[in-house]
């Protein structure tokens, strides 16, 4: 559990309370809201990670929770790409509520583990909402041009429950959706199906390190097929959400 | 700060004095929160190791943690990822008991815990003494699942719950504060749920 000695990790911001602006509203699929934010007394984010977002009531009960950023970080603005979680009491209200001009509270960029700094050849593994850390490291290979050093293969159910599926795409990474079947340029369509072995495993190809986000089932699963590939466990940087029950 | 309009939150009517500032009851779910893939500890060949300031460094395999005299811990547990559960049950071994073995020396002050990935924790000494702190390998009457650190892991319940290491290994006593693998990543140094110390920075 050490980085390697060629990357810079972004210094651990002693980050205080701060208050973003919303700029940008957009609903995306049925289950999304992506939400540009302008940060007052910003720091520079590393792509991978995240921000907290705190919601405060009017007798100073709060709620807060973490969202991955997707912009890059050269973007005037912070993104964020938030899933509407059952009977979400932050998730709904970024939902149903937030307008542009609100302020909300935000702390951040957090988080030294989990992100990418450009040099280190790495093959990205999402499903579902776990593709927006990836976003933004797409965005920052796409700027820096280092597209080659960052492959990315994003799994969700349905493309309407994968955020960003038509930039994933123009950026040419792989999609496996597990419940539609995918016409495919050049060939059959792709039978829904979770990611194959033989799929993960020529991507895996040359990469010195692996991120994994997306539910713990989903990140188990790829565990294995990764370990299947040939990729060693202390090469893999994992963030995991969602209940095991 | 100023408040957020139109947020008026969760229910609050009746509300509970056992939830922390900023944490939200997750009920009968049980997230987690990993960095790394999930090990498959093998019980044969596990072993659990105090040493660094003590009288008698000692190494335990399975069968002699499960020898010592036994403790369950009944109570609420904490997540920095705002996520409180509140009465779970933990059955394994006080950290008391483990120390009673190996004995303490007078310049201990902090200890450093290691999991078997690798996973690290800094805790002050006062914070894994006194009843507070347990190695657990069950959890509701359970064998202790993978994914929650199973078979055994550190449990430092009144912290937040990153300080209960997953697959710990080895808890070595020092007479000086080092910074463990979350703490490194920026997340605080004690992480005291009651004054949400979540981040390095955090009074």
């Amino acid at each position: 559990m050490t980085a390697s000695a060629d990357e810079v990790l972004p210094e651990p911001v002693a980050s205080s309370w701060t208050t973003a602006t919303v700029r940008e509203v957009e609903h995306v699929g049925s289950s999304f809201v992506k939400l540009r934010l302008e940060v007052v007394d910003r720091h520079d984010h590393v792509p991978g990670q995240h921000y907290v977002v705190r919601l405060r009531a009017p007798d100073d009960y709060t709620a807060q929770r973490s969202y991955s950023i997707a912009s890059d970080p050269a973007d005037p603005l912070v993104e964020i790409m938030v899933e509407r979680m059952p009977r979400g009491e932050v998730s709904g209200f970024l939902h149903e509520v937030v307008e542009v001009g609100d302020e909300l509270e935000v702390r951040g960029p957090i988080g030294r583990w989990f992100v990418w700094g450009g040099t280190t050849p790495s093959l990205c593994v999402a499903g579902g909402s776990g593709v927006v850390p990836f976003v933004s490291m797409m965005r920052h290979a796409r700027r820096t041009g280092t597209e080659p050093l960052l492959r990315v293969v994003a799994s969700a159910q349905t493309r309407d429950r994968l955020p960003y599926a038509d930039e994933l795409e123009e950026y040419g990474a792989f999609i496996a959706l597990t419940r539609e079947n995918q016409p495919q340029a050049d060939g059959p369509e792709r039978v829904a199906a979770h990611i194959y072995p033989d799929e993960l495993v020529p991507l895996a190809d040359g990469i010195e390190r692996a991120y994994v986000c997306g539910s713990v089932g989903f990140v188990s699963f790829v565990g294995r097929i990764l370990g299947e590939a040939g990729v060693r466990s202390d090469a893999v940087r994992v963030e995991q959400f969602g209940p095991t029950g | 700060m100023a408040v957020t309009r139109g947020f008026t939150g969760r229910d609050r009517r009746g509300g509970d004095d056992r939830l922390p500032p900023g944490q939200y009851d997750t009920g009968a779910g049980w997230p987690t929160l990993t960095a790394e893939l999930t090990p498959q500890v093998d019980v044969d060949t596990w072993t659990m190791t105090v040493d660094g300031l003590v009288d008698t460094p000692t190494t335990w395999d399975w069968r002699g943690v499960h020898a010592l005299p036994g403790s369950t811990y009944f109570g609420d547990i904490h997540c920095v990822t705002t996520w409180t559960k509140f009465d779970t049950t933990f059955t394994g071994v006080s950290v008391d008991t483990l120390l009673e073995v190996t004995g303490v020396r007078p310049e201990a002050t902090h200890v450093f815990a290691t999991a078997t990935t690798g996973y690290t924790t800094n805790l002050p000494l006062a914070d894994i003494t006194g009843g507070k702190a347990w190695l657990v390998w069950e959890f509701d009457g359970k064998p202790l699942t993978p994914e929650h650190g199973g078979p055994v892991r550190l449990l430092v319940p009144h912290l937040y719950f990153w300080k209960s290491a997953k697959w710990i290994t080895r808890i070595e006593l020092r007479d000086h504060d080092e910074q463990g693998f979350w703490e490194r990543n920026g997340y605080h140094d004690r992480g005291d749920p009651w004054l949400e110390q979540r981040y390095q920075g955090d009074a």
